[in-house]
């Protein structure tokens, strides 16, 4: 029997703000156990959470971006569970009144253009991290470190509108992709910026009913995703076709083992007894506040996209690239804004900037302080007046990089200007000798003189920035 | 919908709170506190909004500045246990 799969995500996006959701210690990363904890975020007795302003905004942004419905009043709730990552015994989060409702991202399926649609966006806090398995974790017990606690999370729970693995994956991508757009999160996976749960059911294809669902989590990269919903949907299929029943349960997915597994965690009582936060006042989310972060929303990276197609004429495979990024799409549209036409600046900044962001592991921030959109125009801008040719352009790029200096100066101090590039010259050479096989013949059959002819018709292609001996050399070599 | 012995058992596992001989007067407590709620039932609540707070307050914020936290040392004064740092705490996985 032919199966399809039933998707829907769950994902967990940390929010880039400076300090934690409801008290003001660092939400930074990275820092030494229980150095940004306090008795707010670690649950006290007797302390009060009072929610950090940005971390609203951020969420209406994101729910404006995928057309979701603020609403206009939200509650924050207790998820009650105990486990040592949570030493308050509860998780504040949305539950009953969430921030958002509905909304879709869209993603290219082969199909054309599909609509994942959004059930709900809320906020709320991260647990904190417990380490189990390293060397130095005695027998017996576990580790807790509560810097995470208190991080401000946006969950993104979206319909199950997901068929396979394959529009997981691009959703996520786009999800990812539209966060850091809105500069709501650093859209780090390994640091776990980024998390993703799904869950997972299978049916007989065409069929209406959905099958038992299980919940996959631990997949912490979109590579995992894709692989971990495989082995889910394979094994659910591989359990039906035998006869089974799927399990309702929260599976693991281990990378290493490439397998899911039942989830070792004890005793987790599936029973959250949700209740409104008595700390925490209600949030009304007025009109204006909303109407103030729609006024300040970027342009979304596919409407981005569909202008530079429309408006720039690029390819749509040029602006898919571009856009993939907020920074580089900023770079690419500040070239052609000194006056560079869109293709050209397309060309090089897909080729040699992205190339040396991935060779160097450098942010586009950190390029364009080193080259700046206006100092790659002036470069381009020399290629199209013919100064230099493309792949002497592409050396004084590469002397860009350490030389703070113009273009020009460098093509000046360096001798750029003429054309001393053996490979570009040597193709030269060969179209003057195959427009011109009778003077080729007769220099063979030992009229040398001829070679002065040769060069000139080299000079004429190359409006006389041709380096003289190196034709000479390439000449002789070619028809010697 | 009266308390029985197994609902009892089962919040006090919730609350992991271990409970011996005095059971059976929880449920006769618990049922107490449900008939005195079950009152409000005969009041006819449908057009009144579920009440989440009772404090007239609404929207209160901080602005999003990390201040420094607390020392260690003072956050850790009453762990039971800590080791390198961090809270040592009964393993929590198989």
């Amino acid at each position: 029997m032919e199966y399809e799969a039933v998707i829907g995500l769950e994902v967990h996006v940390q929010l880039l703000t400076e300090s934690k959701m409801f008290c003001g210690c660092s939400a930074k990363f990275g820092a030494e156990p229980n150095t940004q904890a306090c008795p707010v975020c670690l649950g006290f007795p007797g302390v009060l959470p009072v929610l950090n302003r940005k971390a609203v905004e951020f969420a209406i942004r994101m729910a404006l971006a995928v057309e979701g419905e603020v609403q206009p009043f939200c509650v924050f709730a207790r998820k009650s569970y105990f486990y040592p990552d949570l030493p308050k015994g509860y998780q504040i989060s949305q539950y009953e009144l969430p921030l958002c409702i509905g909304g879709y991202i869209e993603i290219e399926t082969d199909g054309g253009k599909k609509r994942v649609g959004i059930t709900r966006i809320h906020l709320e806090e991260d647990a904190g991290k417990l380490v189990h398995e390293e060397a130095y974790v005695e027998a017996g017990t576990s580790l807790f470190d509560g810097n995470r606690c208190g991080v401000p999370l946006l969950e993104i729970v979206s319909e199950p509108d997901i068929r396979n693995p394959k529009e997981a994956h691009d959703y996520l991508v786009r999800l990812r992709q539209l966060v850091m757009y809105l500069g709501i999160c650093d859209g780090n996976m390994e640091e776990g910026s980024i998390r993703c749960d799904a869950n997972v059911s299978v049916r007989p294809k065409g069929s209406k009913e959905l099958g038992t669902k299980t919940e996959v989590k631990n997949m912490n990269s979109f590579r995992n995703v894709q692989r971990a919903l495989e082995a889910e949907i394979s094994r659910q299929i591989r359990v039906l076709e035998a006869g089974g029943k799927i399990e309702q349960e929260t599976l693991l997915w281990d990378p290493e083992r490439e397998v899911v597994e039942p989830m070792r965690s004890k005793e987790f009582a599936h029973d959250y007894r949700y209740f409104p936060d008595p700390d925490l006042v209600p949030l009304y989310i007025e009109n204006e506040w909303i109407e103030k972060v729609r006024s300040e929303l970027p342009e979304l990276p596919w409407r981005r996209k569909e202008r530079f197609v429309a408006e720039l004429g690029l390819p749509e495979y040029d602006s898919e690239v571009l856009t993939s990024e907020r920074e580089t799409a900023d770079y690419f549209e500040d070239v052609v804004a000194s006056g560079v036409p869109p293709k050209a600046a397309s060309n090089w900044v897909m080729g040699e900037v992205l190339r040396v962001l991935k060779e160097e592991r450098v942010g586009m921030d950190a390029f364009r302080k080193r080259i700046g959109p206006d100092r790659l125009a002036e470069l381009i801008k020399l290629v199209q007046a013919g100064t230099v040719s493309g792949s002497i352009a592409k050396k004084v790029f590469e002397e860009m990089r350490t030389d703070p200096s113009s273009p020009k100066e460098i093509v000046e101090k360096k001798g750029l200007a003429q054309i001393s590039d053996e490979v570009e010259l040597s193709r030269i050479v060969d179209d003057v000798l195959s427009e011109h096989p009778q003077e080729v013949e007769r220099y063979r059959a030992g009229k040398v003189q001829l070679l002065g002819f040769f060069v000139g018709q080299v000079m004429k292609k190359t409006r006389g920035k041709a380096n003289p001996k190196l034709v000479n050399r390439l000449i002789r070599e070619k028809l010697g | 919908m009266a308390v029985t012995l197994e609902d009892v058992e089962k919040v006090a596992y919730l609350a992991r709170l271990k409970l011996s001989g005095e059971k059976g007067r929880f449920i006769s407590q618990l049922n107490r506190i449900l008939d005195y709620i079950a009152q409000l039932e005969e009041l006819d609540t449908g057009g009144v909004p579920p009440t989440s707070h009772v404090l007239p307050l609404k929207n209160v914020f901080r602005e999003d500045e990390a201040r420094p936290s607390v020392p260690r040392e003072e956050l850790m004064a009453n762990a039971p246990a800590e080791h390198m740092g961090y809270f040592k705490v009964p393993r929590a996985i198989e």
